[in-house]
């Protein structure tokens, strides 16, 4: 298995593992040491602490919303893609019918008790109308709750 | 008559005491031999009580002193949410630890299972009799420490393979035989360089090493003999941390590889005894660090007269315990800084370079002798 070489080239390589290998442990240790005593780079969070202040990441993934303006008014256009986009069936798009005999969203059931957050429905929705919001305390000791209602208004066609 | 080698101020107020005490026993019984002997027996006690405060006290102090520096070194905090700063986190775990069930698996050899975990304390408690905490704070002042320290160390190898030998499992049984070639070798280097250390100073007690490097900082070990002993102490701290069996050397237990090694199978109260005297080792290591190198209980003084007279003023154990905590401190950043070396790279690093420059130190401690 070891590679044949001459006792020369065995003292050269011994005796210059006995600079590098010092060295490279000093880097390291220069690096700890470094993180030691600058108590400004901890990373962690103190989370029930810092509850007020806590602001989870924007890549975060926490229960589906619908994107709402200042009126309640949503985009949904009850197409029905992220029902189908969903691997779970967490989302459950009732349409209904408008005055002028369009099909608009009347309720856009989630379970959340089931869904395991993916964000393939939020990716499947041409128009933007859903999306991943940011909380993360979802604990509940009612499981009817997960079961919910998201659009306030029906869809606008 | 046997002279009890007590030389604590406790051990002479005893020995005052006990002949006021003795008048009044009936004169029959009253004799110079029993004053001694209860003399004697009370100062054994008080060793023995000081030596298992010194140690099992300590334990806990470094379980936190570890998380917490393990915590910074990762950029995290630690433990934080029990009494200030996560102080009373340790003790929350010692209690957890004595109340669960000791259960042992079947195929156990119950007399060598439950026996390893007191063996392995035997080392360090013997070892912390032998250190000189203060001028006057040494339980056993014997001529032959050294030696003495290199043939108890020897224990700790009994008890990791007895614990894991005796515990019917096939990665014990790994952990404690890998770990048994790994202590053996390293021992040879931890004996030598003491040995270098005994050839400096002209002697094997621990209190006249201690006594030689009285003084300046220059006078103490590590910088006495210039270069060399700077070489020796480092040599001293990469065998010593194979001896405790803590990581970068942490063969025997390897948790990645081996589910925690010689004491996979120990629960409750023997597994926190391989755990205490994991850490009583690092008290004892650190202490014999710094009786040997870094001047024992003497002040750092620096020649300048004016501040030395307010180094001298703080009591020589106060300084002991700072630089032992300090060699603690530097045994834990080496921990959580490198990664272990696999068991060839570990025998071969012992046998084909820590050896061979132990030898070569000793030969140049010779030259030095000779020369100067």
């Amino acid at each position: 298995m070891t590679e044949r070489i001459t006792t020369k080239q065995y003292i050269k390589r011994y005796l210059k593992r006995c600079i590098t290998g010092p060295w490279s442990l000093m880097c390291g240790l220069s690096v700890t040491l470094k993180y030691f005593f600058n108590p400004k780079r901890i990373v962690t969070e103190q989370y029930p602490e810092n509850r007020k202040t806590l602001k989870m990441h924007e890549r975060y993934r926490g229960r589906l919303q619908m994107v709402e303006d200042a009126d309640g008014n949503n985009h949904c256009t009850a197409c029905g893609m992220c029902e189908r986009a969903c691997p779970n069936a967490s989302i459950n798009v009732q349409p209904t019918k408008n005055i002028a005999g369009k099909k608009v969203l009347g309720r856009y059931v989630y379970h959340f008790a089931s869904c395991t957050q993916c964000g393939l429905c939020v990716e499947a929705c041409p128009f933007g109308a859903i999306r991943m919001c940011q909380e993360f305390e979802v604990a509940t000791t009612d499981s009817s709750t997960l079961e919910m209602i998201l659009n306030k208004k029906e869809g606008q066609g | 008559m046997f002279v009890p080698s007590i030389t604590n101020p406790i051990g002479d107020v005893v020995r005052e005491w006990v002949p006021k005490l003795a008048e009044y026993l009936p004169v029959a019984i009253q004799s110079e031999t029993l004053n001694s002997i209860v003399a004697f027996l009370v100062n054994a006690v008080i060793c023995v009580i000081a030596v298992c405060a010194v140690n099992i006290g300590s334990a806990p102090i470094l379980i936190y002193m570890e998380r917490k520096v393990c915590a910074h070194v990762q950029c995290r905090l630690g433990p934080m949410r029990l009494g200030w700063h996560g102080t009373i986190q340790t003790i929350a775990d010692v209690l957890k630890m004595l109340f669960k069930e000791v259960y042992n698996p079947g195929g156990v050899d119950k007399i060598m299972y439950y026996m390893a975990p007191l063996i392995v304390l035997i080392a360090p408690f013997m070892v912390a009799a032998l250190i000189p905490f203060g001028p006057t704070l040494v339980v056993a002042d014997v001529d032959m420490g050294i030696p003495l320290i290199i043939a108890v160390n020897g224990f700790g190898v009994l008890g990791i393979l007895l614990g894991g030998w005796s515990s019917n499992n096939k990665y014990s049984l790994l952990g404690a035989l890998r770990s048994g070639a790994q202590m053996i070798s390293y021992e040879i280097s931890f004996a030598m360089i003491l040995l270098f250390v005994v050839m400096i100073t002209g002697s094997t007690n621990l209190m006249d090493i201690t006594q030689s490097q009285s003084g300046t900082v220059l006078d103490w070990m590590i910088f006495k003999v210039p270069v060399i002993g700077f070489i020796a102490f480092i040599l001293f701290f990469i065998s010593s941390t194979a001896e405790m069996n803590r990581a970068p050397f942490d063969i025997a237990e390897a948790e990645q590889e081996l589910t925690g090694g010689y004491h996979t199978e120990y629960t409750g109260t023997p597994f926190a005894m391989f755990y205490l005297a994991e850490y009583i080792a690092l008290v004892t290591n650190s202490a014999l660090a710094t009786t040997c190198f870094l001047g024992g209980f003497h002040a750092p003084c620096i020649g300048v007269a004016a501040v030395d007279t307010y180094l001298n003023m703080v009591p020589g154990v106060v300084w002991f315990f700072a630089k032992v905590y300090f060699m603690i401190w530097c045994y834990m950043m080496v921990r959580w800084t490198f990664v272990r070396p696999r068991v060839d790279q570990l025998m071969s690093f012992e046998w084909k370079f820590l050896l061979p420059v132990n030898l070569v130190m000793l030969v140049i401690g010779a030259i030095y002798v000779a020369l100067f």
